[in-house]
């Protein structure tokens, strides 16, 4: 038995205030590891509960199923992604930031962005004469495609058909309805509906459907125009008989899936049929050849008083000429790169630019710091920036020039060959300006495309000041040979 | 006889029940296999998933498994780096706090090349031995290590594809 101490002892002991923390601090020493382990312990227990169903039925979808909020029943993960496209986001030569717009009675949008014809003036002259002079603007994301092609001041001073909406909405389903059933019958006659009656059949931005199979969720190809495009590519090349949705990878889906749209294109003969001009190749200068040879004209330049070429959106062309796509790299791998959402992998629906994301679009393959990788985009874009300055500059001197010369004579027997040179530059110039990356997505390919502008120029005004047996001798040099690499099946 | 003190008997009972906590933690998240050479052990967690597929057809999955590539090659200092990665993983995982694509840290990237120059010593020490190779200055993180060259900036792709 012990004996009790006396207050006035206990007192005077030097250690007292330690003796009196150490059990409530070792309790909680204790019980903070405690937390610590239950926090594993339920986080674990978390990821084998994401793991054991990937995904939730909880709709049925079938081949007439557009609205992508239904399809984002099943695959929450990536359609709270794909909403994310509404997002505006500058980058050093494309993206958007939101400028705030006053609504009006027959544009409501409330944010607009930056005009590129305010940013690059001389754009103006160099499509002189036709829609894009009234209003461009830079890319908005996906989300954006519909209203700002219903609300772009170019429906305004041109009639525009309903093929343009092949790829500013999800057509897909519209077209099989219209075909009754038969999806190419639908594409033709979309084609032929004057716009604003077209653009009634449709309620959805590109969606779910647009490019995934409603059953199985595989990527399939559903724009008639793509079909038949890479039906001839493949045919130029010796493949006969080529079905993309029965005979590419699933690696080159990835790709083709985003070929449906973003490409170059023209609308054939009075029936507006969409078509990807693809006979000769993917290059600028087959694809400069194959209108050659079809003699089409998208309007008559102003300032030349020739008949000229817009060329598009061609990342899909380009893209396939540079070492990402020769490695065997889709669209999707960089831009819509796969991200981990606790024990979920799932493809990045946001799709952006890569400058944007560069932790999961880049640094996947390429072992450099954020810094470095941006750097070195930013070197390639900066020199074919410069590049594309000197070749418009060029293309605009050479138009100045045989305006001045027709204003003197217009009968000048120069005029016809210089014009023709002027439409060649023209051409090739825009390819690269239109092209979405700046050069990024074929550095070298973009550098080669507008030095043959450069030298169209320099043709043309041979062609006008020159010597005349000079300048007609020259033609178009041959394009190189298409550079397709081979398939590759799997992931990365 | 005298009362337990009151602090002590709390701080037993919680002691227990952090043991407790432990054991079925470790029970749970199959603590045991991370003790073993099994490469499958690794991809417990789905973030290794894609590693332990790549693994399985790279060129080295037939004489090596992860932890001949990526722990030390005795034994304390093997059971060391796995206890120093298993808590820090555990850490990482749990607060969510961690980069991905995910990337190796300097002192297990210093493991991989000492495993890299265990099994081809023959190769790696003429390669070392050349001091025209010492001071290049192609890259500072392989010479603060005191490498002149590390294997894995050109053969990253021998164990596995992904990062």
């Amino acid at each position: 038995m012990a004996e009790p101490v006396p207050p006035a002892e206990r007192d005077d002991r030097p250690d007292r205030g330690w003796r009196r923390w150490r059990w409530p601090l070792l309790v909680g020493v204790v019980a903070l590891a405690t937390v610590g382990l239950l926090a594993l312990l339920t986080n674990i227990m978390e990821r084998q509960r994401e793991g054991l169903d990937p995904f939730y039925r909880v709709v049925a979808l079938t081949d007439t199923t557009v609205d992508p909020a239904v399809w984002g029943q099943n695959f929450p993960l990536q359609y709270d992604l794909y909403r994310r496209t509404v997002d505006m986001t500058r980058t050093r030569y494309g993206g958007s930031e939101a400028l705030p717009r006053r609504p009006t009675g027959e544009d409501p949008r409330d944010t607009v962005s930056v005009s590129r014809l305010d940013e690059d003036p001389r754009l103006r002259e160099f499509w002189a004469g036709y829609a894009f002079v009234e209003d461009f603007r830079e890319e908005r994301g996906h989300a954006y495609m519909l209203s700002d092609q219903v609300f772009t001041r170019r429906q305004v001073v041109a009639q525009q058909p309903g093929t343009c909406l092949n790829c500013h909405a999800s057509t897909y389903v519209a077209y099989l309805r219209a075909g009754n059933g038969d999806l190419m019958e639908g594409f033709a006659r979309v084609n032929q509906m004057p716009y604003q009656e077209a653009v009634r059949l449709v309620d959805h931005p590109v969606a779910c459907i647009d490019c995934h199979d409603p059953e199985t969720m595989r990527l399939r190809v559903t724009r008639p125009a793509f079909m038949e495009g890479i039906r001839a590519l493949k045919a130029g090349q010796g493949v006969e008989d080529y079905d993309v949705n029965r005979d590419a990878t699933r690696q080159e889906m990835r790709t083709y899936v985003c070929g449906q749209c973003h490409v170059e294109y023209y609308f054939a003969g009075t029936e507006k049929r969409l078509t990807y001009p693809w006979d000769r190749g993917l290059t600028a200068d087959s694809i400069l050849a194959y209108y050659e040879a079809n003699g089409h004209n998208d309007w008559t330049h102003q300032v030349s008083g020739g008949g000229v070429l817009k060329a598009q959106h061609p990342e899909f062309e380009m893209f396939n000429q540079g070492i990402h796509a020769r490695s065997g790299v889709a669209c999707a791998d960089c831009h819509m790169p796969y991200i981990r959402q606790g024990a979920m992998k799932v493809s990045d629906h946001w799709v952006r630019s890569p400058l944007l994301n560069v932790s999961n679009a880049c640094q996947t393959c390429h072992p450099w710091d954020e810094a470095e990788l941006t750097a070195r985009v930013h070197t390639i874009q900066d020199r074919t920036y410069q590049l594309r300055n000197l070749a418009i500059d060029a293309s605009l001197a050479l138009a100045r020039a045989i305006n001045a010369a027709a204003q003197a004579d217009a009968g000048n027997p120069r005029l016809e060959a210089a014009r023709r040179h002027h439409r060649r530059a023209q051409f090739l110039a825009d390819f690269v300006e239109a092209e979405n990356s700046m050069g990024f997505h074929a550095d070298q390919e973009a550098a080669r495309v507008l030095g043959l502008s450069l030298n169209e120029a320099r043709l043309g005004h041979l062609a006008l000041f020159g010597d005349l047996v000079q300048a007609t001798a020259s033609a178009l040099p041959a394009p190189p040979q298409a550079v397709t690499p081979p398939p590759r099946n799997g992931t990365r | 006889m005298r009362p337990p003190h009151l602090g002590l008997l709390l701080f037993c009972v919680l002691l227990g029940l952090a043991v407790g906590t432990g054991v079925f933690t470790f029970g749970y998240a199959k603590g045991a296999s991370y003790l073993t050479n099994d490469p499958a052990a690794c991809a417990n967690c789905h973030v290794m998933e894609a590693h332990f597929a790549s693994w399985v057809k790279s060129s080295h999955s037939a004489v090596a498994v992860c932890n001949d590539c990526h722990t030390p090659h005795d034994l304390v200092g093997k059971y060391l780096t796995k206890a120093s990665n298993g808590f820090w993983h555990s850490f990482a995982f749990t607060t969510g706090d961690f980069p991905d694509p995910i990337r190796i840290k300097d002192h297990n990237r210093a493991v991989t090349e000492e495993a890299c120059r265990y099994c081809h010593a023959d190769v790696t020490a003429a390669i070392t031995a050349g001091s025209h190779l010492v001071g290049t200055g192609e890259t500072s993180a392989d010479e603060a290590e005191g490498w002149a060259v590390a294997c894995t900036r050109c053969h990253r792709t021998v164990g596995h594809w992904v990062r």
